[in-house]
């Protein structure tokens, strides 16, 4: 059926960006970007062991990057450094180990470039299954964890205080960035991953007048980007995972043209003052 | 109205001798108060005196490091926090946000957005809001949720004078109608709600507990504060007979000096045992003095009202 491999890749991109989207609503929300970065920056650590393990891939890429947000919290409750200094430790060392390795590793030949940048061309059949299957999965899960993650990002001690459990939210959250980590590695690569779920969530704030009606737009203006990207990579011969970047850029900029600007001020005076007037 | 104080009821939560320990350091230590159904107590006291800290630990945010907190099985709580930070990247309008954490009716909503007076803003977004406006849309949140307990953090930091008084009427009417128990942490070290039943003035440790009193008696208050401010406003008048000095150590009027002004510090306070501090009102033998504090805040106090 998917024989065509522009078709393949269109299939598992849009389903990737469907499953990004409202989870990088929260990591802006959240401000989080730069922990998705180090989080999927751990992932080239995960490549290096299922390599020298001989492990399962994705497999080996969730638990690093699970194991990664985890140590994280450890050293985030000691409190000695702040978050920003953790992290930048944590991301590049991760990535640097994992480099290091693979240097070690003499005898595997591995196209880095195609861990660092994705190679969205070359997913299978098989791929196209689990980026569907695990998006599914995802997505069900962040539906079930709604109400308590959304409570627990406009304050973690409002939402324990009636009842939600935000620490529990806060674990699943990131075994979930964990798992699209994962899936996404191979079809934007290690270096892109955050600005595929950063980019359209941060496009579809201007348009958005809720929280759910934005992560179904974050869904939407991401499967924009990597249809855009894609065509734009096969019509201009440029690399795949960056042109969908650039595509979701460029809708970035158009969501910032005047016209969507006015029209939010717009309503943003008439439902301030409109109603003391 | 309907009378709630019975003393037979159960509390809906109390504090045994509640501590609560950060970094090495005694936030707040050997707090004891319970709160029942229709009943309001206020906890007041300088920055930093654990006011938030003992607030937290009543609804189970924080756990106890010393003592124990008990709830009534099922408790609802409404939680008002001190501060509340939206990102603007969160798109939240004042109707999304009484939903926050719990479902509710379409009515429901109106209703508490109407008795917060704020029923015009249900569109508008959060982070567009006015201090006042914000305070109200989160009173609103936390009342429309039918709450046994209201645990309200300053809910009138922000608010102009007459802006206070209304809420403070607002609190009232809404213990009135539902007969729920209201912890309120006030900014003010004198002037309370006047409908309180207990003021707990906190500095690391209870310092001294009371009734306040009702300003509208008075006919001084009733010029200084104008009759429709001296209703909803009490004074508190703070009994203390010891002075935390400015190395945290405390003075006493018998004029020793301990490390703390806590049970276990080898003062006066140690013949009495844990259980029986819950009768413990700071009288004129307690050393928990905080009067050179109080005597700061005095001038602040004059030059505002």
């Amino acid at each position: 059926m998917f024989d065509d491999f522009f078709t393949r890749a269109l299939i598992a991109g849009i389903g990737l960006a469907i499953t990004v989207g409202p989870l990088g609503c929260f990591v802006i929300w959240r401000r989080m970007a730069y922990f998705g970065d180090t989080m999927a920056h751990s992932a080239l650590l995960g490549v290096a062991l299922s390599l020298l393990l001989d492990l399962n891939l994705m497999l080996s890429v969730f638990i690093v990057a699970a194991a990664v947000s985890l140590l994280l919290l450890l050293l985030q409750k000691r409190g000695a450094l702040s978050t920003d200094a953790l992290l930048g430790i944590l991301s590049h060392s991760a990535l640097s180990i994992g480099l290091v390795m693979v240097a070690f590793m003499t005898w595997v030949r591995i196209d880095l470039v195609g861990f660092l940048f994705g190679d969205i061309l070359a997913v299978s059949e098989a791929d196209i299954d689990l980026v569907w299957g695990g998006g599914i999965l995802v997505l069900a899960a962040i539906v079930y964890l709604w109400r308590p993650l959304l409570a627990s990002t406009v304050n973690p001690e409002l939402a324990e205080a009636e009842g939600l459990q935000p620490e529990r939210a806060r674990l699943y959250f990131m075994l979930l960035m964990a798992l699209v980590i994962a899936i996404a590695m191979k079809i934007v690569g290690i270096l892109l991953i955050t600005s595929l779920l950063i980019i359209p969530a941060a496009t579809a704030r201007r348009f958005a007048t809720s929280p759910e009606i934005m992560a179904v737009l974050a869904s939407v203006i991401g499967a924009l980007a990597v249809t855009g990207g894609l065509f734009g990579s096969l019509h201009f011969d440029t690399p795949s995972g960056p042109s969908i970047v650039v595509a979701a850029m460029g809708l970035f900029v158009l969501s910032l043209l005047p016209f969507g600007r006015n029209r939010q001020a717009e309503t943003a005076i008439h439902s301030t003052h409109g109603g003391h007037h | 109205m309907l009378n709630f104080h019975k003393s037979d009821q159960a509390p809906l939560v109390s504090l045994n001798n509640a501590g609560i320990r950060r970094n090495g350091r005694w936030l707040v230590r050997g707090v004891e108060f319970s709160i029942r159904r229709g009943e309001i107590v206020t906890l007041i006291g300088p920055n930093g005196s654990g006011k938030s800290t003992t607030a937290k630990a009543a609804i189970g945010v924080l756990k106890p490091d010393e003592g124990w907190v008990e709830k009534m099985p099922g408790l609802k709580v409404g939680y008002v926090p001190q501060k509340l930070a939206i990102d603007w990247t969160l798109p939240l309008t004042v109707e999304r946000l009484m939903t926050l954490t719990g479902p509710l009716k379409g009515r429901e909503i109106e209703e508490a957005l109407q008795s917060t007076g704020i029923a015009h803003l249900a569109r508008a977004e959060v982070q567009h809001l006015s201090g006042g406006e914000f305070q109200r849309a989160l009173l609103a949140r936390a009342i429309a949720r039918k709450p046994d307990l209201l645990v309200l953090d300053e809910p009138v930091q922000g608010v102009d004078f007459s802006g206070e008084i209304a809420l403070y009427d607002l609190i009232k009417s809404i213990r009135n109608r539902t007969g729920c128990g209201i912890l309120l942490i006030s900014h003010d070290l004198h002037v309370v709600m006047a409908e309180t039943d207990t003021v707990i003035c906190l500095n690391g440790h209870v310092c001294c507990r009371g009734t306040p009193q009702v300003v509208s008696q008075s006919p001084e208050y009733l010029k200084l504060f104008g009759s429709r401010a001296a209703k909803s406003l009490a004074v508190y008048s703070h009994d203390h007979d010891h002075t935390h000095l400015p190395d945290g150590r405390v003075l006493h009027t018998d004029g020793s000096i301990t490390e703390h002004c806590h049970p276990d510090d080898g003062h006066h306070h140690g013949d009495h045992a844990h259980g029986d501090a819950h009768e413990h009102v700071h009288g004129p033998d307690c050393g928990c003095g905080y009067k050179s504090r109080l005597q700061g805040y005095d001038t602040k106090e004059n030059g505002r009202v």
